[in-house]
């Protein structure tokens, strides 16, 4: 492939006291590819997450997006340079509608919210949009819902719904089938390759037929290093992969 | 030299008192999360238990015994009857409940000693003051509290790091569950360390009671200091709580006293006197805007 | 929390119920200086209006507390500094001179109140910017640290009256009207309430608002979605410190006099009262407990001058078993509605 990267990190360490949670990453990921992030529990997967979104800082390295350094930057300017995540535990805001909760994050993609008099929750231009999201979702029937009265289930697939509200280039996935039945896996699976192409994807998940079937390149993470990266049958065939890593798992 | 050497010695006496009370109420909040407003009411009790048992006896060392024991019982039955219930709210609810019990403390000591303050005598054994430097004579009864408070610092500072007790309250505070596996019953700590608290706030009460006057409301002025206190130290550490009471005891003490006698030299007598106070009064507050905006976790945060 | 009767969170549905409701608290507002006149209890007048100032003030403090999550302990510094910015120009304008030596005085109404709004809203940006750099319990000892100190500072003002306070002889003019008399100032206690909450409300069902709402919610959230909360935390405490520097400047006029126990920090405390007490976050709340605590006080004083020894337990009562206050309490036992 030509061009450079998407995102792009480097050298990237991070420490708690003296456990090393990030030992040193480099990782590409390409645009318009979606690149799976596996390993076994506790090999600091979603703490990579959390750094590359900037609510955790990291002490070495660098994190570029298209050539630009945003390692220092904060969240919400991250976002605004085109990254969203969604959260492994759910993040949402209990007392809204899900309707309320991606209005919001169509609110925030559009600028700065100093307006004080329009009433928000009849500006169709915010929700207009924001239905969309949800039937991109296929969440539209349950938009006028608490989010505190939704199945967990509903909740992770609002949690995407917002990301795609963020209209991000890279989209951040931290364990999207987690906790989800199987028709919900299955329908999920089928949302993140319909969006394919059109959004770059980091995936972070433990379901491997989902990862097998999405991503185009894999990269594997254990005790805070990337050992492997390569497409999914490279990484099938990678002894260093099979001796840490799925031997061990539930191959 | 003396002067400056004596209000040292004043800070020194007041940054413990303040060092009592702050203890007591970051551990509180350190280990179960619960804003205490009601902390400075329990300085309040011991005082006033400790005032009337001197009255009633004479003695000074069961007016010691009624303080301690006065706020050591009310701080735990406080816990069991209204503050058990607020661990898991949010803090508006504890602030409320808690400024309600202020309430109802304040009113009901009205009730029973009146709106006069009360005075207590220096007890005779330590009346008195000893010739410190040429010069410089101090009241015995303030040394006995600085070394009181350093005392309990110390005490404080083994019985945490040094013994099993101390290990739980350290782990109750960052792995309550955890604890709680150890077959700790964790209710019974909690009532142990806010009665260790209110302990601490008798105390200082107690000790309050000769050198001010002993009156409904004198706990809620030392509790905002306290505060002062707690955000300057950092929330949740015991070391912060005492620098942070050592700091601001200090430079309270010293503005009230050097302040007006500073403006006279560029103002007249009564206007420097009237600034000289305001800005006194003012002065460990703005210490704490300037530590926010340094150190907006405090001087010491308590590390996680 | 649960879906009030007047609430933070409700979409749509104008529903029909509460426009009736709020019709008719409108009517009995307006109505009430006559029916009282006529059953021969006119001092209920300026109890009503003692209820609508702390009101703007209980509201103003909800915005920040109820909706935007920041539990304020010192909203009694911008509602004192809004009483004091009423007695120092009104003192200025008598004495015929300039305070700090270029601020003319003034007793117009027009004058005073907005002067006391932008004070009061000056005040909550110095101390809101230092407070909110940090949050949780240490947010609280903060705010009530910094209304201590504004307190010690007009405790040492003695070219204001110091601890005695301030006396303002006759009230702020407002056109020709008869601002002594107790109906006339009612009625511009009124409209200014109306006015207020008028603007609240629409703050609330803003895009600011819907971001402040959110951030009360879940900060982390709101940063994922690429909004930092630090200003809109600070845009809602300024708003809401103008709010109380209003309803300072009121109760100034309607007392005749400013003293530094409006900034006392049990004045905080009474203010966070009301706001619970009527129930947290939703808008006509801060009325009612205003209302109830008003009221309270006025009919145990009659009693006992211990009435915070009553006002304690049920202070306690409502933290500790109910949930959401007098508003949440009506609208779980009104028609229809399921506490949900």
């Amino acid at each position: 492939m030509t061009g450079q990267p998407l995102l792009s990190v480097r050298g990237l360490r991070k420490r708690f006291g003296g456990l090393i949670a990030t030992d040193g990453v480099d990782l590409d990921v390409r645009t318009g590819e979606i690149h799976a992030l596996i390993g076994p529990n506790g090999a600091g997967k979603t703490t990579l997450i959390t750094q590359l979104f900037g609510e955790l800082s990291h002490d070495e390295g660098a994190i570029l997006l298209e050539g630009e350094e945003i390692g220092a930057l904060p969240t919400p300017q991250r976002v605004a340079r085109g990254l969203a995540r969604t959260f492994q535990i759910n993040q949402l805001l209990p007392d809204f509608t899900m309707l309320d909760n991606v209005a919001l994050a169509v609110q925030a993609h559009q600028g700065h919210s100093f307006r004080f008099f329009a009433a928000a929750r009849r500006d169709e231009a915010l929700r207009g949009r924001a239905r969309q999201h949800l039937a991109t979702a296929g969440l539209s029937h349950r938009a006028e819902v608490r989010v505190a009265d939704l199945s967990h289930g509903e909740q992770k697939q609002l949690e995407f719904a917002i990301a795609l509200a963020c209209e991000p280039r890279l989209l951040l996935l931290d364990e999207p089938m987690a906790g989800l039945g199987h028709a919900e896996s299955e329908q999920m699976v089928a949302m993140l390759s319909a969006l394919k192409g059109r959004v770059t994807m980091l995936l972070v998940e433990h379901d491997m037929d989902a990862v097998f079937a999405l991503a185009d390149r894999i990269s594997v993470l254990v005790y805070g290093r990337v050992i492997a990266t390569g497409t999914a049958d490279e990484i099938r065939d990678n002894p260093e992969v099979r001796t840490a890593y799925l031997g061990e798992g539930d191959a | 030299m003396t002067l400056v050497f004596e209000q040292l010695l004043n800070g020194l006496q007041f940054g413990v008192m303040l060092f009592l009370l702050a203890a007591g109420l970051t551990l509180i909040f350190g280990i179960m999360g619960v804003i205490n407003l009601a902390h400075g009411s329990l300085y309040m009790v011991g005082a006033y238990a400790a005032a009337f048992a001197a009255a009633q006896t004479g003695s000074f060392l069961l007016a010691v015994l009624a303080g301690l024991t006065a706020a050591a019982l009310i701080g735990m039955a406080m816990e069991l009857l209204v503050l058990r219930r607020l661990y898991a709210r949010d803090h508006l609810d504890q602030v409320l409940a808690t400024f309600a019990l202020i309430l109802i403390f304040n009113q009901s000591v009205t009730i029973l000693f009146g709106r006069q303050p009360l005075f207590v005598s220096v007890p005779p054994a330590l009346n008195g003051s000893v010739q410190l430097l040429p010069g410089l004579s101090y009241p015995v009864y303030r040394l006995a509290i600085i070394a009181v408070g350093l005392l309990v610092a110390l005490g404080l500072y083994l019985l945490i790091n040094r013994t099993r007790i101390g290990m739980l309250v350290r782990a109750g505070a960052t792995h309550r569950e955890m604890v709680r596996a150890l077959g700790v019953d964790i209710r019974l700590l909690y009532t142990a360390v806010f009665g260790l608290g209110a302990l601490l706030a008798g105390l200082a009460g107690l000790m309050a009671g000769p050198i001010l006057a002993v009156q409904v409301g004198m706990g809620e002025q030392i509790l905002i200091m306290t505060f002062v206190v707690v955000v300057i130290g950092g929330v949740g550490s015991i070391r912060g709580a005492f620098f942070g009471a050592l700091i601001v005891g200090l430079v309270d003490t010293c503005l009230r006293a050097f302040m007006p006698g500073l403006l006279r030299h560029v103002m007249t007598g009564s206007e420097a006197d009237a600034l000289g106070a305001g800005i006194a009064s003012m002065g460990i507050y703005l210490l704490m805007a300037i530590v926010l905006l340094v150190r907006p976790k405090g001087l010491f945060p308590a590390h996680v | 929390m649960s879906d009030d009767a007047i609430t933070r969170t409700h979409p749509a549905g104008p529903a029909l119920g509460r426009m009736i409701a709020l019709l008719a608290l409108a009517v009995a507002l307006i109505a009430l200086p006559f029916v009282v006149q006529a059953l021969g209890q006119p001092a209920l007048v300026p109890l009503a209006t003692r209820v609508l100032i702390y009101a703007i003030a209980a509201a103003s403090l909800n915005l920040a507390l109820g909706f935007g999550g920041m539990v304020s302990f010192g909203h009694a510094a911008f509602f004192g500094i809004g009483g004091y910015v009423v007695g120092i120009l009104y003192r200025t304008y008598v004495d015929d001179a300039l305070f700090l030596g270029f601020i003319l005085g003034t007793d117009q109404l027009l004058i005073t109140l907005p002067a006391a709004i932008l004070v009061g809203g000056l005040a909550a940006y110095i101390i809101g910017a230092l407070s909110l750099r940090t949050s949780g319990v240490q947010f609280i000892m903060i705010t009530l640290a910094f209304a201590q100190m504004l307190f010690f500072l007009f405790v040492s003002l003695k070219a204001y009256g110091g601890d005695d306070g301030l006396t303002i002889r006759r009230r702020n003019a407002l056109f020709e009207l008869n601002t002594r008399d107790d109906t006339t100032f009612y009625f511009i206690c009124l409209v200014i309430a109306a006015l207020v909450f008028l603007v609240l409300w629409r703050i609330v069902g803003s895009r600011f608002g819907m971001v402040l709402a959110g951030i009360r919610q879940n900060e982390r959230r709101m940063a994922a979605i690429g909004i930092a909360p630090y200003r809109y935390k600070l845009a809602a405490f300024v708003i809401s410190g103008m709010g109380a520097g209003l309803a300072g400047a009121l109760m100034a006029n309607y007392l005749r006099f400013v003293s530094p126990d409006m900034l006392h920090w049990t004045k905080s405390g009474e203010l966070m009262i009301m706001v619970i007490l009527g129930g947290v976050g939703t808008l006509l709340g801060p009325l009612l407990g205003a209302a109830a605590l008003v009221i309270l006080e006025t009919v145990l004083t009659g009693w006992t001058e211990h009435w915070q020894l009553v006002l304690g337990p049920v202070l306690l009562i409502v933290v500790l078993f109910t949930h959401g206050g007098l508003n949440g309490l009506i609208s779980r036992l009104g028609p229809g509605r399921s506490a949900s």
